[in-house]
């Protein structure tokens, strides 16, 4: 567990001296700004609206959380998918590239340790990234009262959707040792856990609710809602436990070539 | 010390290495030699557990590197080909993390980077990014990280490649320091840097064992080039008339 701390040390390092994690941030934060600017103006504009109808009950009805928080979590979401590939392409790629594999094979570190080190390394930064991010939902608490329960609920889904891509991320860094590779290929992955469910809408019932299950927007947007299940955790639990154990096997796939 | 048993090594169809076997003792330095593409670095990878064997076995110090990787690869310091350097870190923030992956106690860490950058010159450039150094300065890093935690074993793959006239007979007299209590691999195409540091050599040829004896024992009567250009041009029967000059 030491030196899983001390590699994730050393990634979170290097990730901050490289030009990546703030053209990263940089534009997370611009974009989730924009988003959020953009909602809270339409927010505004529909409480204008009713009030001048004097209609106070749709207008008691108008809702922070449902139409603030839960696009500005989706959108930011969907932001993830294209960021999260950036963050972890270099993770195996790069020490493949450098040479600096064979410091870390040839270095008294069990495999799990290395893998380990490295997810810890990117669960941080995201914890960073999504932390800076509840500025956001903070101005809300102060000048509104949207429901902070089904606020933290919903960031948790955003926390485990991000850890979640972050370890496919993790998986096809390990494949390769090119950093566009191992990116595009954690993208298309991604995207194709997106969209898997559409079509779930004309397919049979058991089908379906395969589909269903298998998409990671799914899960999330449940929990966007306030409504954490141990279903939706499980769901984050395997897909996160298992492209990890992946990543391991493929790591460790140099010892038997 | 290190005990190299019948090693083959194949990539599909292709054999890297085939049914090698030699020997190390504690406190000698085996000069590893062999043409470009003979299988040195493969020798070397399968001794520091990067990757197995396809069969045949290494011992370090008695331990198996397969069943025992662990306890091999603790005592093992390893300077690869090209020096395994993170080009964003300083110096010193390198040596630490290697040191530290390598299992040094964070008590001893100060003291143990303080004498491998007194021992491998980098007294100068502490704090200096890596990227930003010159080859020669980033070879001694590399250096430096193979041996931070005293191993007992040091595989070297050409460790004065890219120094100057000075660093290499510095460097030298350090491996030469080094291998009092050591077991030393080194490999190299600079055969007057054999004949001045090793006391064992080995010649590898198209991943075959052509020689291994004691330095002093091959070179009673001719030159380690003579040896060197007689044995990997054995099997394509090269005329004896080549082998004065080049090397």
């Amino acid at each position: 567990m030491k030196n899983a701390l001390t590699i994730a040390g050393k990634e979170l390092r290097s990730a901050f001296v490289s030009p990546i994690a703030y053209v990263v941030l940089t534009g997370f934060m611009l974009l989730g700004g924009w988003f959020f600017f953009n909602l809270l103006n339409r927010f505004n504009f529909l409480v204008q609206i009713y009030m001048s109808f004097r209609n106070p009950e749709v207008q008691m009805r108008l809702n922070l959380n449902e139409l603030v928080v839960a696009p500005l979590l989706g959108n930011l979401s969907v932001v993830l998918i294209i960021l999260v590939p950036v963050i972890t392409m270099r993770s195996f790629a790069e020490e493949k590239r450098a040479g600096t594999y064979e410091l870390l094979l040839t270095s008294p570190l069990s495999i799990a340790e290395i893998v380990m080190g490295k997810f810890l390394g990117v669960v941080a930064f995201l914890v960073v990234m999504l932390a800076l991010t509840a500025v956001y939902p903070a101005i809300l608490l102060v000048y509104g009262n949207p429901e902070p329960g089904i606020i933290a609920s919903g960031y948790l889904g955003l926390f485990l959707l991000a850890v979640a891509f972050a370890t496919v991320g993790l998986l096809t860094s390990s494949f390769t040792d090119n950093q566009i590779v191992a990116a595009v290929s954690c993208l298309i992955v991604l995207l194709l856990l997106y969209v898997i469910s559409w079509p779930a809408e004309t397919a049979g019932p058991t089908l379906a609710a395969v589909l269903r299950y298998l998409s990671l927007t799914e899960h999330f947007s449940e929990m966007v809602k306030g409504v954490i299940e141990t279903k939706d955790l499980i769901y984050f639990g395997s897909v996160i436990t298992l492209a990890l154990y992946l990543t391991h096997r493929s790591v460790e796939s140099v010892r038997w070539r | 010390m290190i005990e190299v048993r019948n090693l083959t090594k194949r990539y599909g169809e292709l054999t890297a290495i085939s049914n090698i076997s030699f020997t190390a003792e504690k406190g000698q330095i085996l000069g590893f030699l062999g043409p470009n593409g003979a299988g040195k670095t493969t020798t070397m990878r399968i001794i520091t557990g990067f990757m197995p064997a396809t069969s045949g076995t290494v011992k370090i110090a008695g331990y198996d590197i397969f069943n025992d990787s662990y306890e091999c690869r603790r005592r093992i310091g390893y300077l690869p080909e090209s020096p395994p350097l993170y080009g964003d870190m300083t110096v010193v923030t390198y040596l630490r993390f290697v040191g530290r992956i390598r299992g040094i106690a964070k008590a001893d860490l100060t003291d143990a980077v303080d004498r491998v950058l007194r021992s491998c010159g980098l007294e100068d450039v502490p704090h200096r990014v890596i990227g930003h150094l010159s080859k020669g300065y980033r070879q001694r890093v590399g250096l430096a990280q193979a041996m931070i935690h005293s191993p007992s074993v040091l595989v070297l793959d050409e460790p004065t490649i890219g120094l100057d006239p000075r660093q290499i007979i510095d460097i030298r007299t350090l491996i030469k320091e080094l291998a009092a209590d050591r077991t030393v691999i080194l490999s190299t195409h600079i055969l007057p840097e054999v004949s001045q540091l090793c006391d064992k050599v080995v010649i590898i040829n198209q991943g075959r064992i052509v020689v291994e004896d004691m330095l002093a024992n091959l070179t009673r009567d001719t030159s380690l080039e003579q040896v060197f250009l007689r044995y990997i041009s054995q099997d394509s029967a090269v005329p004896s008339g080549v082998a004065e000059g080049t090397a």
